[in-house]
């Protein structure tokens, strides 16, 4: 079934959104990475998931909101087809903290979509980074942060609409990124942000 | 009883007889062969001339050169290749590129987040609405919906989200969007609908025209694309005097009046698969002509004011497909009237 349902799912997020995909000073590997990207709409998960090559597909997973997709059975049959990592929004606590879940669920194969926004974004600014982030940095100092730019999809479907309008989206991938050593918090999390921006104009 | 079986029967063998003849004859097949022939030659010579040192050409025109005649013979093949199958075939053809025009003028266009019902209503609605339309041949819905329902719709869409910003620029962007990637380009297909009459001039008067609208489509096609090169070429070999440096610094009135007059002569030389008389073709050439240098000068002023060159490269990595009809939607319907005017047969 998944070996249907896959494909169709990828070609579909394909289709409906147009999406170009530009690599930047950055070329698809199958080193881990954390890919972190602006949050617009419901599909940006999905399509940047599917606009990645086919055998880093298979080792990306999304991180998403379970609150979203495990509402109803078709999302939740869609998170487990590509593969999801669904985080509860609501139960974020010391003891349970949705960073070592990721990175016990990564090992050290996987590599991860993350939007650190927190939340999906309906104005052109974008909101302030979560640390998150800077904490999967810090924990796995190995791991590529690649930033990513999704332009237009918030048009494709925008947050609140049920149906979405296939126009064209573009994709742009951009130069990895560490932690540096004696780099705080907040100046991490600007570096990460100005660098998902700098895509934008790219 | 038996009359009615004898009406039945007559039915399925007038059926018969109307699906049986392909929508080819001798004169419809030696144009395409020649079109698809000539984009051929034209592609060699564009990748031979790839091949040379840059210093004898300019890189960038060949490229753009390349780009279209690859463009084009790709549309020419799909179009051959459904005409062979029937005209649904071809009018869902015109359907999927007028769908992505429109989804590469919208790209382009901002619109705003209380329009997003209208775009798909659009989309899912009107284009195909459309397109049914001209495939079933209901000349008075398909000319009428688009630049009056949906232009009524529109608005009224917008207005039912309570987004006021910049409403009436709004409104007439998507209308515009709308009218030229769809309205304008479904009468291309619609040509294969016409019955036509021809001027017969030993017997004084209008008889039925037995050739086939696959040839009218290609002579329409072919003229557009010959009128684009020959501005082309005008422009560079003669251009002095441009028609609006802050729109197109390229157009000059060199190259449309030299194209007007060079493919006036080439429509009378490939009238043979149209129901035009020699001087018919040469006058629909003209048409054709004019109309396609206005649609490239309103394009480019159009991505002038949204600060891109081409349609393709807002997005990188797509063909640019409204680049490339831009002068086929401008001239279609106006194309299509003209015949319909003075040869329809009903």
């Amino acid at each position: 079934m998944k070996q249907i349902t896959v494909p169709f799912l990828v070609l579909l997020a394909k289709a409906l959104s147009g999406a170009t995909v530009r690599w930047v000073d950055c070329q698809p590997d199958t080193c881990q990475r954390v890919y972190f990207a602006n949050h617009t709409s419901h599909l940006d998960a999905l399509v940047l998931w599917a606009s990645l090559p086919k055998p880093i597909r298979a080792l990306t997973r999304p991180v998403a909101a379970a609150d979203y997709w495990r509402g109803g059975p078709v999302r939740r049959y869609m998170a487990r087809a590509f593969n999801a990592l669904l985080i509860d929004r609501k139960k974020i606590k010391v003891h349970n903290s949705p960073i070592d879940m990721m990175l016990r669920e990564i090992g050290d194969r996987e590599s991860l979509i993350v939007f650190p926004e927190g939340g999906r974004n309906h104005t052109d600014e974008m909101k302030p980074f979560k640390s998150g982030l800077f904490y999967l940095a810090k924990k796995r100092p190995d791991l590529e942060l690649v930033p990513v730019y999704i332009d237009n999809l918030n048009r494709v479907m925008p947050k609140g609409e049920f149906f979405p309008v296939p126009l064209l989206s573009c994709i742009s991938i951009g130069a990895p990124m560490w932690l540096e050593s004696g780099e705080n918090k907040n100046e991490f999390l600007k570096r990460a942000q100005s660098a998902v921006l700098k895509m934008k104009d790219h | 009883m038996q009359h009615l079986i004898a009406t039945i029967q007559e039915n399925v063998a007038t059926e018969s007889t109307v699906t049986q003849p392909a929508l080819l004859d001798f004169w419809t097949t030696v144009m395409m062969l020649s079109v698809l022939v000539g984009l051929t030659i034209l592609l060699t010579i564009g990748q031979f001339l790839k091949r040379q040192p840059e210093s004898n050409f300019d890189p960038a025109i060949i490229r753009n050169f390349n780009k279209r005649v690859i463009t084009w013979l790709t549309i020419c093949v799909l179009l051959v290749m459904s005409l062979l199958f029937n005209k649904t075939v071809t009018v869902v053809l015109f359907g999927l590129i007028s769908l992505w025009a429109l989804r590469e003028f919208i790209t382009m266009t901002p619109t705003r987040r209380g329009d997003h019902g209208t775009l798909f209503w659009l989309i899912v609605g009107f284009t195909p609405f459309q397109y049914v339309m001209v495939a079933m041949n209901y000349y008075d819905l398909y000319t009428i919906v688009i630049p009056v329902y949906a232009s009524l719709f529109i608005p009224a869409r917008i207005a039912f989200t309570g987004d006021h910003k910049r409403f009436l620029e709004r409104s007439a962007k998507i209308q515009f969007g709308l009218l030229i990637c769809v309205y304008a380009l479904s009468h291309t297909p619609a040509l294969l609908y016409l019955d036509l009459v021809y001027w017969d001039s030993a017997a004084q008067s209008h008889l039925p025209w037995t050739g086939k609208t696959a040839g009218l489509l290609f002579y329409f096609i072919v003229v557009v694309q010959v009128s684009d090169m020959l501005h082309f070429v005008w422009d560079r070999l003669a251009g002095k005097h441009v028609i609006a440096p802050a729109i197109n610094s390229t157009k000059t009135w060199e190259g449309v009046i030299g194209a007007a007059c060079c493919t006036t002569l080439f429509g009378m030389v490939i009238q043979f698969a149209t129901p035009f008389t020699w001087y018919g073709a040469g006058f629909m050439a003209l048409i054709i002509s004019v109309m396609a240098s206005s649609g490239s000068m309103t394009m480019s002023a159009i991505k002038r004011d949204r600060g891109v060159k081409d349609y393709g490269t807002l997005v990188q990595g797509h063909a640019g497909v409204l680049d490339r009809i831009d002068s086929v939607c401008f001239a279609a319907p106006i194309f299509f009237h003209a015949t319909r005017f003075f040869l329809n047969a009903n």
